[in-house]
């Protein structure tokens, strides 16, 4: 029997997800909807009469206070009636096999009353005053995703919510022999295996050699384990490049930019090198305490995100968690940063290519899926950074980012022959299948449909209970290695656990979500919430007892063997057999051409303007606005280690870098900051890169990390590699981060890239269209705080206190918020002088160490004035600042008028803001080593703003300056 | 004598527990977290113990309500084993989470019947909220309160709305000190409830003031380095308010 329970709020002032309907409604122009009313409904099929169903309904679905229910057989004539005179009723639910977190909830509820063999979804139901036609775009407009969810107008006509069939054991040989490079390639693309005509060669070759042609199952693992996510075949390619600094080859890219740097500076550092594990495992590892490490990892889930941006995001998210949890023998994860970049969200419907997601709705949705996740898993959402630029339009960019700490040693892990492979976790369904090569594909307006396999939806809880499990068999050192299935399922998690040794896998012992799946689809899977563990088989007993404990499944579905094959069966048949070298080696490498132009620079021309005016201005742009509404629905308190948070001060001013404490209780601390100059990326991209990489140790450095432990990442997320010119930026981008590095000694530890950001379409007059993002390079830096009592906050303090800057600040406005702010085109690229930035970087934190620093904040994006205007804002206090004073270097090009604006707001790296008390000055001075720098103002009682140019004094209200940056947090939260 | 024993509770999707266990050692105590199944199992484990803590988290999800299920849970598992711990005198302490969970069960603000006076609905804005309030107490019999007037702590929540049955119900509440925590507002009179509860109510105890729910995080400021005005501004080796109501617990079962 089916039945259906709708809840709903007693009275219309308790129906927000109605008012919310309305409110969207109004904004996109949906016109008559002035009203509506939703329903939580409840599909419950099992052996249950009415009465049943009303008391499951008393006891566990709706809440006596506040909501009424009403129960009925599905299809039940009274499920549609009109409330309110509101007549039009509408259903939305997830698609049959998409993961539904509530209906899971609600059944394992059910299970614990005894209703064993019941089985629940949710859906959610919208009574609206439309046609049925308005009715059902509206709710795709607004609430439905038609990648995850069917909308139903009136009466559901399910009868059953059983899903899934029978797959009876069968072997589909790939026939390669013999085809022609256009067929290799079409079949590459029918079967989205995301291939290339040389890989596919290789493959054929391989099996020829074996005397047979591939079943599907083994060509999908090369697939899987090839692809551009798996294996960053592009940034670890030889390359040919001809670049402004001339032409140079590499025989592997990142191994000889990225990798190299780190290398150079730990052998430099010798016995002192505090790097672990880099670059290998899931995470980076590096020395925290005496008897702690931690570990850092940055993803990117950019092609779901753009699908479904609530389960995209979410699952980004999850991912990088898992990457924290398998990393040496598990870490636990103790704080998470988000970046996002989008288009503007005011961006009119009429510039959206087809299958666009308008950009507020995408931005409102992976900030819901990010929060969803993250504060269910109780780790703390610390840093993170929202970028707008028209180029994201197709491809908007969703970066995700975990630390986790580990008992020093933790991070050296071994799987050992006769391990059992054990997978705990979720079931497997065929959600995401394709995942990994899909994110290697380029989006097209038809990915929505074609692709909506690859997209999925995460169930927070069951990941939460899987790290609370892992943690407990580690602590009781239960397994020998451990990985998360990610990209490619099992296919890539057991693949590379079984990489030197190979494994023996029982695919019909994987749990599934329902029956049917095929071996390959139950060994390709992308289902979420699953990890991978080398268990020993005299620990096994245990670690099914500490999984129980926490309610999580383990499985055994094989062994390790040491036979270098890796053994796919079904029932006892053999389904694919894979030399695992083959596997991990053979993939062939091919010589990339890569061009990069000389950087495009632009002579200013400079408008007359106001300098608190255009301050307003800048303050109000989306990059510079407070984030405040996208924070706080994000739990950044939770776990009690919190030192610095995202928001700071009597006035919730900005922060740079954030803080947390390593382990509670002790007092050595974790900072997190986050630098991204996409702006440049088109520009110099050489600059871009070291622009981000200086920007993300400067936030930190003003929180009061230690300059000589800045563990770097890389996020590389570019357009279309294939071709030179877009190759190009992304080696000089590569350039830059080594140069950085080595000068900063501050090494990269792990990274990431995400290519092929071009989204194609076919416009209204039948063209074919396609854009690419801006090179953009995500740098995070992971530094450490040596005391946290002694941490930095950007906020001023006390009136009285002198502001002075330390750092050289030129006219560099290329790509600047002042050029957006339309008060200059063009002028100089911000440029680091990485030896002067360097020694900006030490006597800051001399300053910090020596007390003479009260407030300190990195000057970024905005300029000078931003940042001293961020620092009031936070305090709720005022400050002078005399522009004169200022250390600049300007030729003589630039003109009078724009001294003063080119002063304020240039965006020159490497420049930070320090409040010193009053008597502090003199210890101040002693810290300043041969860097430019001078006091600039002082601190005021009166909250207000005083500049002083060479022009004469402006002066405008802390209040004023708060309105403005608030903007973006009113329109948007 | 020896330190009074907090038991502190968690069920799938606590996450809370490492936190508040921690705050009771910092007060004076000793903390053990238990997991609900393990309790069900064994609900002797709670014999030693002077305090019943149900921390903060996102219990089974909070999927369909929160706290619901760990409710039904401890109703249909552990009831016999909460009556008798609340009548030999112990101590009930829930949080956010464990607010919500404790007007579920019926443990605090419900009739004789177990038909409940009160609920935490959505908050207004329809959205999970993470920020510092000001709390004002009232003279109860709320042993956690005990001595304190206006404190900070922050609050981080999606359902947190306190909505009394009725207007009857509330008067009688407040007539007879049950909802002694309140939003106030901050240093510069901008009022603070950041959730659209109904007067104001932050946390609720029973007649007895001996079990206590309240949304906003104690264990969240036990030093004052949780605060977010602190730097240049509080002494850092200073503690936070919030141990306070740690301490108040431990003293209520000395």
């Amino acid at each position: 029997m089916l039945w259906q329970v709708d809840v709903r709020a007693k009275d219309a002032e308790g129906d927000h997800a109605a008012r919310e309907f309305v409110a969207g409604a109004k904004a996109i122009g949906i016109g008559g909807c002035s009203a509506a009313r939703t329903a939580a409904g409840w599909l419950i099929e099992g052996d249950l009469d009415r009465p049943a169903v009303e008391r499951i309904a008393t006891t566990l679905l709706a809440d006596s206070v506040t909501e009424t229910f009403h129960v009925d057989a599905i299809g039940a004539a009274a499920l549609t009636t009109p409330i309110d005179g509101l007549s039009t009723v509408v259903h939305v639910l997830p698609k049959p096999g998409v993961t539904d977190p509530a209906g899971l909830t609600a059944s394992e509820a059910l299970h614990l009353l005894g209703h064993v063999g019941t089985t629940v979804r949710s859906l959610t139901k919208y009574w609206l005053p439309l046609n049925p036609d308005e009715a059902a775009s509206a709710a795709r407009r607004l609430v439905a995703n038609e990648a995850i969810q069917d909308v139903v107008v009136g009466p559901l006509a399910l009868h059953s919510l059983a899903g899934g069939g029978t797959w009876t054991f069968g072997r589909e040989t790939v026939p390669l022999a013999g085809l022609d490079d256009a067929s290799l390639e079409k079949l590459s693309r029918d079967r989205c295996l995301a291939l290339s005509v040389a890989e596919l060669h290789a493959v054929r070759d391989h099996f020829h050699a074996l005397g047979r042609d591939p079943f599907e199952i083994e060509l999908e693992t090369i697939a899987q384990t090839w692809s551009e996510h798996c294996c960053h075949k592009t940034l670890t390619s030889p390359v040919d490049h001809e670049g402004p600094a001339g032409r140079v080859c590499y025989g592997n890219l990142l191994k000889e930019t990225v990798f190299a740097a780190t290398q150079k500076i730990r052998q430099s550092l010798g016995a002192s090198d505090w790097c672990v594990s880099v670059f290998r495992d899931n995470s980076g590892v590096v020395r925290f305490d005496g008897d702690h490490d931690i570990c850092v990892k940055v993803e990117t889930h950019n092609h779901p995100s753009a699908i479904e941006p609530y389960g995209g995001a979410a699952t980004g998210l999850g991912g990088v968690i898992r990457d924290v949890l398998g990393t040496g023998l598990a870490a636990k994860p103790i704080a998470n940063l988000d970046v996002f970049c989008v288009a503007p969200i005011d961006t009119p419907a009429a510039a959206l290519p087809p299958g666009v997601i308008p950009p507020r709705r995408l931005l409102a949705g992976v900030v819901a899926g990010v929060r969803d996740y993250g504060n269910r898993m109780g780790i703390p959402t610390i840093a993170g950074a929202v970028a707008f630029d028209p180029g994201y339009l197709g491809n908007p960019l969703v970066f995700c980012g975990t630390v986790g700490v580990m008992p020093r040693g933790g991070a050296e892990a071994a799987v050992a022959t006769g391990d059992l492979v054990v997978v705990a976790g979720g079931r497997t369904g065929r959600d995401g299948i394709h995942g990994a090569t899909f994110s290697s594909i380029e989006l097209s307006s038809e990915s929505e449909t074609e692709s909506g396999g690859a997209v999925q939806i995460g169930h927070a809880i069951h990941e939460k209970t899987l790290v609370d499990f892992v943690l407990e068999a580690a602590r009781q050192n239960l397994f020998h290695a451990i990985t998360d299935c990610g990209a490619g399922g099992l296919s890539s998690a057991v693949g590379e656990m079984a990489a030197t040794l190979g494994a023996d896998v029982d695919l019909d012992r994987v749990p599934l979500k329902y029956a049917g799946l095929s071996a390959t689809e139950a060994w390709i899977s992308e289902a979420q919430e699953r990890m991978v563990l080398a268990v020993p088989p005299e620990a096994w007993e245990k670690l099914a007892t500490a999984a129980a404990a926490e309610g999580v499944a383990a499985t055994a579905i094989g062994t390790f063997t040491g036979s270098g094959r890796l053994v796919l069966r079904w029932e006892g048949h053999i389904a694919g057999e894979l030399d695992c070298h083959f596997l991990h080696e053979g993939r062939p490498r091919r010589v990339l051409e890569s061009r990069s132009a000389l950087p495009i620079v632009q002579v200013a021309t400079w408008k007359p303007a106001g300098l608190a005016d255009t301050l307003c201005a800048v303050l109000a742009l989306p990059d510079v606005a407070s984030k405040e509404w996208i924070i706080r629905q994000y739990d950044h308190e939770v776990q009690g280690g919190s030192v610095t948070k995202p928001l700071l001060g009597p006035g919730s001013g900005p922060a740079d870098g954030t803080v947390v404490r390593g382990v509670l209780g002790r007092d050595r601390g974790v900072v997190l900051g986050v630098g991204l100059r996409h702006r440049l990326g088109t520009l110099d991209p050489y600059q871009m890169a070291a622009g981000g990489i200086v920007e993300a140790i400067a936030n930190i450095v003003a929180a009061g990390a230690d300059p000589d432990r800045i563990a770097l990442l890389d996020n590389f997320c570019w357009g279309d590699t294939r071709r030179p010119e877009t190759l190009g930026p992304l080696v000089e981008a590569c350039r830059a981060c080594h140069d950085l590095a080595i000068a900063f000694r501050a090494p990269f530890v792990s990274g990431k890239d995400s290519l092929n950001n071009v989204f194609a379409w076919t416009d209204a007059a039948g063209v074919s269209r396609e854009m690419s993002i801006p090179p953009t390079l995500l740098a995070t830096a992971l530094g450490q705080v040596p005391d946290v009592r002694r941490a930095m906050s950007p906020d001023l303090k006390r009136p009285g206190s002198r502001l002075a800057i330390v750092g050289l600040s030129t006219p560099a406005t290329a790509g600047s918020q002042v050029e957006l702010a339309g008060r200059v085109t063009g002028g100089d690229i911000p440029t680091v002088d990485t030896e002067a930035c360097l020694r900006v970087i030490r006597a800051v934190a001399a300053a910090q160490r020596s007390g003479a620093v009260l407030a300190c904040h990195d000057v970024s994006d905005g300029g000078l004035v931003t940042a001293v205007a961020e620092m009031t804002i936070g305090g709720g206090i005022g400050a002078r600042l005399d522009l004169t004073a200022v250390p600049f270097a300007a030729d003589q090009s630039l003109p009078v008028h724009a001294r003063d604006l080119a002063t304020a707001f240039g965006e020159t790296p490497g420049r930070f803001l320090c409040e010193i008390p009053s008597g502090g000055e003199d210890a101040f001075a002693r810290t300043m080593e041969n860097v430019p720098w001078s006091v600039v103002g002082e601190v005021l009682a009166e909250p207000v703003l005083e500049i002083i140019g060479t022009t004469g004094s402006e002066r405008i209200d802390v209040s004023q300056l708060a309105a403005a940056w608030r903007t973006l947090s009113r329109e948007a939260g | 004598m020896l330190a009074p024993r907090a038991l502190v509770l968690r069920a799938p999707g606590t996450n809370c527990d490492h936190e508040t266990a921690m705050a009771f050692e910092h007060a004076g105590g000793i903390a053990r977290r238990v997991h609900v199944r393990a309790l069900a199992e064994r609900p002797a484990a709670a014999d030693d113990c002077q305090i019943l803590c149900i921390p903060g988290g996102f219990s089974y999800g909070d999927d369909i309500a929160s706290g619901r299920i760990f409710a039904l849970e401890l109703r249909t598992r552990l009831g016999d084993m909460l009556r008798r711990f609340r009548d030999r005198g112990g101590l009930v302490l829930g949080i956010c989470n464990g607010f919500q969970v404790l007007l579920q069960t019926g443990l605090l603000l419900a009739d004789a019947d177990g038909s409940r006076q009160a609920t935490l609905a959505h908050n207004t804005s329809g959205r999970f909220i993470d920020r510092w309030v000001r709390l004002q107490c009232e003279s109860s019999p709320c042993v956690f309160l005990a001595g304190l007037g206006s404190l900070e702590l922050p609050v981080a929540h999606a359902e947190g709305r306190f909505v009394p049955r009725s207007d009857a119900d509330l008067a009688a509440l407040t007539a007879a000190g049950q909802v002694p925590l309140r939003y106030a507002p901050d240093t510069v009179g901008v009022a603070t409830n950041p959730n659209g509860s109904v007067a104001n109510i932050a946390g609720a105890c029973d007649p007895t003031g001996r079990v206590f729910g309240l949304m906003p995080h104690p264990e969240r400021f036990i030093s004052a380095t949780q605060h977010p005005a602190w730097h240049g501004r509080l002494d850092p080796d200073s503690a936070g308010t919030g141990l306070a109501l740690f301490v108040n617990a431990l003293r209520a079962v000395s």
